[in-house]
């Protein structure tokens, strides 16, 4: 209901149940404000929001004020003045007035005010705080001497990031913003997101920039982050050619907030380290060449090769890391320049089944809903993600959505953060999905729990299904779990009964040879209830990289053309064909997992890598370098001599994702801006420019001016992304499927009718992994990864304050195995499977069950991916990164516990035992 | 006002103690009969306080999780109210009143006479556990002015020259 009030002599429209602040301020009238955080703080402690109410005793502080029809306010009067002034010269009274050299001079609401309402000083004297800073935060220092307690911190921390880690102590005087039991911040739940520095009034919390920035010295530039799929907006704030820091915009996927990493990990931007200028192998030794050079050099390797062996004996690894118009080019000189089908990217290791598996049921294989729908949930259903650490923004998300009343349902092998909030925790045993879903959805149908309308009107093959899983009751799927059948009812209730169930998942799903069985099992289990094709429901595939979505979308997959049309079918080919003026391949190309054994048995000659690092990212390393050298050509183009450019016979150095223009698109479907923030090192050139020159080079029209020139014609050619145009995602971005200029983008998918037609039920079968631990190698490994680094640690393994917090390779390990081998936790352990062996620090932890070790797959040095097996999912081609079979034991022995090298944080009664 | 609860040096007054195992069940029961009822945190607090004299950070976390409040919230709560305490109390509580009417009848004297005879400072115990020293406020006797508790006992009228005999005499109860 709309009702009408006064201020300052103006009559305005506001809704009822608005207070007197949210109306002052959608009517363009200003009232100053220090605590008060829309949504988030509203609790009238500051009283710098107070005004003057015609029949109110007193000053009344805005922001808590209800509004009531014909309310009359006057927002700046003599007395309002007055209040406002003595509010600032309290504040001050007990305010170091160190503004002179206060990085927040200038950017400072309390300075402001100050200026405003001409508060030189305070006339009180009195105590004042003798806080010391605590500066043990990587990237900001808290300092509670120029704290005004305006809890706006407090309230993000709590209710926007739900992180918990600071809340107020204390009462009157030392009243005081600190971690609970007053330890430092380094010590805390705090994960460093940086939003309570973001909302700081004043110099309490600042970040530790990399150099000294007045704030008038200060560019700010809005872009997307160059991390993970969530695809948050940022601002990058620079001086010079230099990256200060980031700050969160109120973006469409993130709304304020970001993680660590987008926030301050951009330390690998300037680093010495970047590639500067191309590089030519020459007497074996990597050169300086010009771009003409080098470009020659790549067109006429490639020409040669494909001359000598024909086109399919090149083959290319394009990025989920460079922007879409950059694959879109990779993909088209693949395919229009050199004649082959083989481009591939790391969605291979990632969500290869998801795009299988979902093709296959629903039609199309991407996230059916948005990320804030999340908040609509009243049921959310987490296996197989770590949320809060690999989509930090979407794990705050679904515990701003617990906070709201959400169940939360978590099926995963470790106990994860979320497990905090959850409802139910099912510690599954990896590998075990299949299994699981088949018992909840057994249950669902015994008990009469499914959505017959739903099966009924919109989906087909449902019989098929029911006689499947008629036979995985939860206590046959127990054993293979291991969990409580009564916990796979409970579950299986919860989310069927759900008004709203959403269903999120990662590679704990998908990086199994039985992938693509596990996701279409997970869409099984959405179709049977119809927690699908509404809002707040769906299946929710979270996507790892910041545009692993789009370097699918734009057809840098082996099978597709940009937008998922079929390389297989030839009216589609023939499109293409026209469209590139080139006559295309029908033979199908190699997916990633593919190329480096034929790598290895010398079918494949040449590789074109851009912006991956299958020397850490692939399974089973050793064979991944064997690979490699045996190439008669490898051209990386990257940012970094990265372990696979090392092993280059061309490199090209390109732009880093804060020195360009571009799209990405995030996991929810998203095509957003990126734009360039500052210059590239040396000579390195933007992907896209590069891509260009080869293009050129064979003979295909490639005069693009800027990247919007190709996003328009990747437009022509690609009908979902039809409508999309710079003009148009300039501020919001849009989602895809938009197909026309008037297509106002898709905010979920499968609404009324599935991608296909009818959802298809894909009834799969539980199958073993490929290699189960034995009485050789009797723990299961299973890999995952960190908050605190991204991928293969080419940029956060350059960000010193991230490598501080986590930096080195570690395995978990339960205690019970623990014990059983005399590990104790810190004991640098020996890991050994089939394929390989390394080392790592254990950490001895309850979280996992015992028989399962869990390594984050980063790290160079303890690489992982030494250990895994590179089983393939039969359709998807996806390896089976999260399972494989290890023995553990203490690194070195007799002696090197002798030695004291490896012996810091064991327990002596273990080291001296052997 | 007096120094120790100055918020810079709050942080070294946690000591980490071992928590007595064999009141974890009871706790336990605190939290499950408390668990429904909404505002239940500083009923809970109050009974994990009498059942371990003070409350631990442990215990905090305990609670905590067991209510499902932050442990943001749970602290800010403890640390609100000066009845609750985070540190140990020795097995004599000893309390002396900052009332209006005890302040202006000497009770600073008496309390810097016991900060001198024990040598702790108000919110510290004893390094043998006897003895803890509290400031508090009014404690509703002030005709008694000016006065002090021992746990529950309260010694009206006290004087200064008391102050060492109070203390030894406790302390020839306990053998000492």
């Amino acid at each position: 209901m709309m009702i009408s009030i006064n201020i300052d002599g103006r009559t305005v429209q506001t809704d009822a149940g608005s207070t007197v602040l949210r109306a002052a301020s959608a009517a363009g009238i200003r009232i100053p404000t220090l605590c008060y955080l829309k949504d988030y703080n509203e609790i009238g402690a500051c009283r710098m929001c107070v005004v003057e109410v015609e029949g109110a005793r007193g000053l009344q502080a805005s922001c808590v004020l209800p509004v009531s029809e014909g309310m009359v306010v006057r927002t700046d009067t003599e007395l309002v003045r007055k209040a406002r002034k003595a509010v600032l010269e309290l504040l001050v009274s007990n305010h170091p007035l160190d503004c002179l050299t206060c990085e927040k001079n200038g950017d400072c609401r309390l300075q402001d005010y100050c200026y405003e309402y001409e508060v030189k000083e305070s006339p009180y004297t009195g105590r004042r705080s003798e806080a010391l800073p605590d500066d043990s935060n990587q990237f900001w220092v808290r300092d509670n001497s120029k704290c005004i307690l305006c809890r706006r911190c407090v309230a993000v921390c709590a209710a926007l990031q739900c992180s918990d880690a600071i809340g107020l102590a204390g009462r009157g005087f030392e009243t005081r913003v600190a971690v609970p039991g007053e330890g430092l911040l380094a010590a805390s739940r705090c994960v460093s997101c940086g939003t309570c520095i973001a909302n700081c009034p004043t110099g309490a919390l600042m970040p530790k920039l990399p150099q000294k920035a007045r704030t008038w010295e200060r560019t700010k530039a809005r872009t997307i982050c160059p991390y993970c799929g969530v695809g948050c907006e940022l601002f990058l704030v620079t001086k010079g050619n230099r990256i200060l820091e980031a700050l969160p915009s109120n973006g469409p996927a993130n709304n304020g907030m970001l993680c660590v990493k987008g926030r301050f990990g951009y330390d690998y931007v300037a680093h010495t380290d970047r590639l500067t200028v191309p590089l030519i192998r020459k007497n074996g030794e990597l050169q300086e060449a010009s771009w003409d050079e080098a470009l020659d050099a790549v067109a006429k390797g490639f020409k040669a090769i494909a001359a000598a062996h024909g086109p399919d004996a090149v083959a290319g690894l394009s990025s989920a890391r460079c922007t879409n118009e950059e694959n879109y080019l990779f993909q088209k000189l693949l395919r229009a320049g050199i004649g082959t089908n083989s481009v591939d990217h790391c969605a291979r290791l990632c969500h290869a089944s998801t795009v299988s598996g979902l093709a296959a049921t629903l039609g199309s294989g991407a996230m059916t809903n948005s990320i804030n729908e999340v908040l609509q949930s009243d049921l959310i259903f987490v296996t197989g993600s770590n949320t809060t650490e690999t989509h930090p923004v979407i794990g705050s998300k679904i515990r701003q959505a617990v906070q709201r009343g959400a169940r939360l349902i978590v099926a995963e092998p470790r106990e994860i953060e979320l497990v905090e909030q959850a409802d139910l925790f099912l510690k599954i045993r990896p590998g075990s999905n299949v299994a699981l879903f088949n018992a909840m959805m057994q249950v669902i149908i015994a008990e009469g729990l499914q959505n017959t309308a739903f099966i009924d009107d919109r989906t087909e093959n449902y019989a098929e299904l029911a006689e499947l899983v008629r036979d995985w009751t939860p206590e046959v799927a127990a054993p293979v779990c291991g969990v409580e059948p009564e916990l796979i009812r409970q579950a299986a209730r919860l989310y069927a009964q759900a008004e709203r169930a959403s269903i999120y998942y990662a590679m704990g799903v998908t990086q199994h040879s039985t992938g693509t069985d596990g996701v279409m099992s997970v869409a099984n289990l959405a179709m049977l209830c119809g927690q699908i094709g509404r809002e707040g429901t769906g299946v929710n595939p979270l996507r790892g990289q910041n545009n692993v979505q789009g370097a699918c979308d734009m057809g840098a997959l082996p099978g597709d053309y940009p937008g998922y049309q079929k390389v297989s079918d030839p009216a589609v080919r023939q499109k293409f064909e026209a469209a590139w003026g080139q006559t295309l391949s029908e033979r199908p190309g190699l997916t990633l997992t593919e190329m480096l054994p034929q790598a290895g048995s010398g079918q494949l000659k040449a590789l074109f890598v851009m912006g991956e690092n299958p020397m850490i990212s692939d399974p089973d390393l050793t064979h991944v370098e064997q690979s490699l050298r045996k190439l008669e050509l490898l051209v990386v183009q990257d940012i970094f001599l990265t372990e696979t450019a090392a092993l280059a016979d061309i490199v090209l150095p390109a732009a880093s994702a804060v020195e360009k223009d571009g799209t990405f698109t995030n996991t929810e479907r998203r095509v957003q801006r990126l734009r360039k923030a500052v210059n590239s090192p040396g000579k390195a050139w933007p992907d896209w420019q590069i891509l260009s020159g080869l293009l050129q080079r064979f003979g295909l029209p490639a005069d693009y001016k800027s990247p919007s020139n190709i996003m328009d014609e990747i437009a022509r050619v690609t009908p979902v992304y039809g409508g999309i145009n710079y003009a148009r995602i300039e501020h919001r971005g849009l989602q895809w499927p938009c197909r026309d200029a008037a297509d106002p983008g898709t905010k979920y998918l499968h609404s009324e009718r599935f991608s296909r037609g009818l959802g298809k039920f894909m009834p799969a079968a539980y199958r073993d992994s490929n290699e189960l631990p034995d009485s050789k190698y009797p723990l299961l490994l299973t890999t995952g990864r960190i908050l605190y680094q991204y991928h293969t640690m080419t940029m956060t393994g350059r960000v010193p304050g991230l490598m501080k917090i986590s930096g080195t390779s570690y395995i978990e390990i339960h205690p019970d195995d623990a014990r059983a081998a005399g590990i104790a936790d810190g004991d640098r352990v020996e890991v050994q499977s089939r394929r390989g062996r390394l080392q790592a620090r254990a950490r001895v932890t309850a979280k996992l069950s015992p028989g399962v070790v869990f390594m984050p797959f980063h790290f160079g040095d303890g690489a992982a991916n030494l250990l895994t097996n590179p089983a393939l999912d039969p359709t998807a081609k996806i390896p089976e990164l999260k399972v494989c079979a290890v023995q553990v034991r203490v690194a070195g022995g007799r002696q090197a516990a002798a030695g004291g090298e490896v012996t810091a944080g064991v327990d002596n009664k273990v080291g001296g035992s052997r | 006002m007096a120094d120790s609860t100055d918020m810079t040096r709050v942080t070294t007054g946690l000591v980490p103690e071992p928590l007595d195992p064999a009141l974890e069940a009871q706790l336990a029961e605190i939290i499950d009969s408390h668990r429904a009822m909404p505002g239940a945190l500083i009923p809970v607090l109050h009974e994990a306080q009498e059942l371990y004299g003070y409350l631990p950070m442990p215990v905090l976390e305990r609670i905590s999780a067991g209510l499902k409040v932050p442990m943001t919230e749970v602290y800010g709560v403890v640390t609100f109210y000066s009845r609750f305490s985070l540190q140990p109390k020795g097995k004599y509580r000893i309390q002396v009143c900052m009332g209006t009417a005890c302040y202006v009848k000497g009770a600073e004297a008496l309390l810097d006479r016991l900060r001198e005879v024990l040598h702790i400072d108000p919110g510290q115990m004893t390094t043998d556990r006897l003895f803890s020293l509290d400031q508090c406020r009014c404690i509703g006797a002030c005709g008694l002015a000016p006065a002090l508790i021992v746990n529950t006992e309260v010694h009206a009228k006290m004087e200064t020259t008391q102050m060492d005999s109070l203390i030894a005499e406790l302390r020839a109860k306990e053998g000492r």
